[in-house]
């Protein structure tokens, strides 16, 4: 009987706290279905940088698909050219640029600087994308091949043809955004400059770039990137570029506002023909103004 | 004799307990959407993959979701959305704990649509409210399934609408939840 009497004082209990056990029940099956969505879904990592470019060369961020995105980017002149010149004000580069998302994984774009009258058109494909959950993936790799041709008039003595004028930009970009606050990116690239452009020693040459981001407020961020050329392809007179920036997002509009040694504003003429140095104050303020036109709603 | 007797009040202890477990009903493909109505630019946004669970007999409910899982018609809204406002990789999920208050009145073997008050916590970036909602109980045959619609105010969860874009983002958003229950 004593038995019985304990069991019955167990089943009031149970019955007494049944409501509580009950929610208990409620929140314990709600973790548990949290964490088996969790399991079977992979988590991208989004926004690695704000804009498809770090500064002036690609970061890993495609545009969405059906995003088209204008791009104005200008250059003023050397801020060594003094007062008389406004401090580089007074000369300014420009290049108008429409890029494109086909697909998320998959963008096309188009531009025309006024630097060398280059004309450029590139894509940009995703090979792998930084994720977590079901597949761990640790960073993201793009590809990017650029083609750019100098449409300057040469004297009369100099006959070209179009490949003299033409050159080739590739360019693997393995990125990882680390935290909230800060991404980093390297980007070997393989140049294969055109005959007119600049005095190349050596037609092929390779850099290494690296990149990063830091998120200084939800809306602001500072941009660098550096651009290694290896001394054997690197033309003598040529110098390595960096660059930094601020930008400024507001919803469709991101606004950077630069500081580089690089007048070019194509991969060719940053990477491999600047000529300014830091060291000299040949640098250049520079802004780019970007503006996303979502052009199909996604439903 | 008294083993006998113990065998019985177990079961029937097992017998009070269960009914417990069995009127536990949830989905993982809830949907939870949300509307912003301003005179320039009109956003809405849809998650379908809300987790959300009934306790018909204590009317306890639950919804959990995960932020990043909401779509929207235009992609930089969606980042936007992330990354700016709702900062969704430090506040993954959004939360709602509470219970039915009249689930009693519930007649849950007959057909029909019952209107019900829903009190309890809703969380949404780290800040925690307590609410009360009007929604509907509808009983079809064997499924069950409940809606509401109510507003959320931004501010009320310390989410800054900047005011560059204060006349695109609405002060009030109309939030719509609609949850098709299976059994557990």
């Amino acid at each position: 009987m004593r038995y019985i009497k304990l069991l019955l004082i167990i089943v009031l209990l149970a019955d007494l706290f049944s409501e509580k056990i009950a929610a208990q029940d409620t929140t314990n099956l709600i973790n548990q279905l949290e964490k088996e969505t969790l399991k079977d879904k992979r988590v991208y990592t989004v926004a690695t940088f704000k804009t498809t470019r770090i500064v002036d060369g690609q970061s890993s961020e495609n545009l969405p698909a059906n995003v088209l995105d204008v791009r104005i980017s200008h250059r003023f002149g050397p801020v060594s050219s003094g007062a008389y010149n406004f401090f580089g004000l007074d000369n300014a580069t420009m290049r108008l640029g429409f890029d494109y998302g086909i697909t998320d994984n998959f963008m096309i774009g188009i531009g025309h600087s006024t630097y060398q009258k280059t004309y450029d058109a590139f894509f940009k494909i995703k090979l792998l994308r930084q994720s977590t959950g079901a597949v761990n993936m640790p960073v993201t790799v793009s590809f990017v091949p650029v083609i750019a041709i100098n449409t300057l008039k040469q004297f009369d003595s100099v006959k070209t043809i179009f490949s003299d004028r033409t050159s080739l930009t590739y360019q693997l970009l393995i990125a990882r955004k680390f935290s909230e606050k800060f991404a980093l990116q390297i980007m070997p690239t393989f140049i294969h400059a055109d005959n007119i452009s600049f005095n190349h020693s050596k037609q092929n040459i390779l850099a290494i770039g690296i990149g990063g981001r830091h998120r200084i407020s939800k809306r602001v961020n500072i941009n660098a990137e550096y651009y290694y050329q290896l001394p054997d392809t690197k033309a003598s007179d040529s110098r390595n570029v960096f660059s930094f920036g601020v930008d400024i997002g507001t919803g469709g509009h991101v606004f950077q506002l630069d500081f580089t040694n690089s007048a070019g504003l194509t991969e060719k003429s940053f990477i491999s023909e600047t000529t300014g140095r830091w060291e000299k104050n040949n640098i250049m303020f520079g802004f780019n103004i970007s503006r996303v036109f979502q052009l199909k709603e996604k439903h | 004799m008294w083993i006998k007797n113990i065998v019985l009040i177990l079961v029937i202890c097992i017998a009070a307990n269960s009914p417990i477990n069995g009127q536990v009903y949830f989905t993982k493909n809830g949907r939870i959407s949300f509307f912003s109505k301003t005179i320039l630019e009109n956003i809405d946004a849809d998650n379908n993959q809300v987790i959300s669970i009934l306790n018909l007999q204590t009317g306890a409910l639950q919804f959990s979701l995960l932020n990043n899982a909401f779509h929207f018609p235009k992609a930089k809204m969606e980042e936007d959305f992330n990354e700016d406002y709702m900062e969704s990789s430090r506040y993954p999920r959004s939360t709602f704990k509470g219970t039915i208050v009249d689930i009693n009145k519930i007649d849950f073997s007959k057909d029909g649509t019952w209107p019900v008050n829903v009190s309890g916590e809703l969380m949404i970036h780290g800040v925690t409210k307590n609410i009360v909602v009007p929604g509907k109980i509808i009983i079809k045959g064997e499924k069950i399934s409940a809606s509401a619609s109510f507003k959320a105010l931004p501010k009320d969860y310390n989410i800054k609408i900047p005011s560059i874009v204060s006349n695109k983002i609405s002060e009030s958003i109309d939030v719509t939840v609609d949850c098709l229950y299976q059994k557990k």
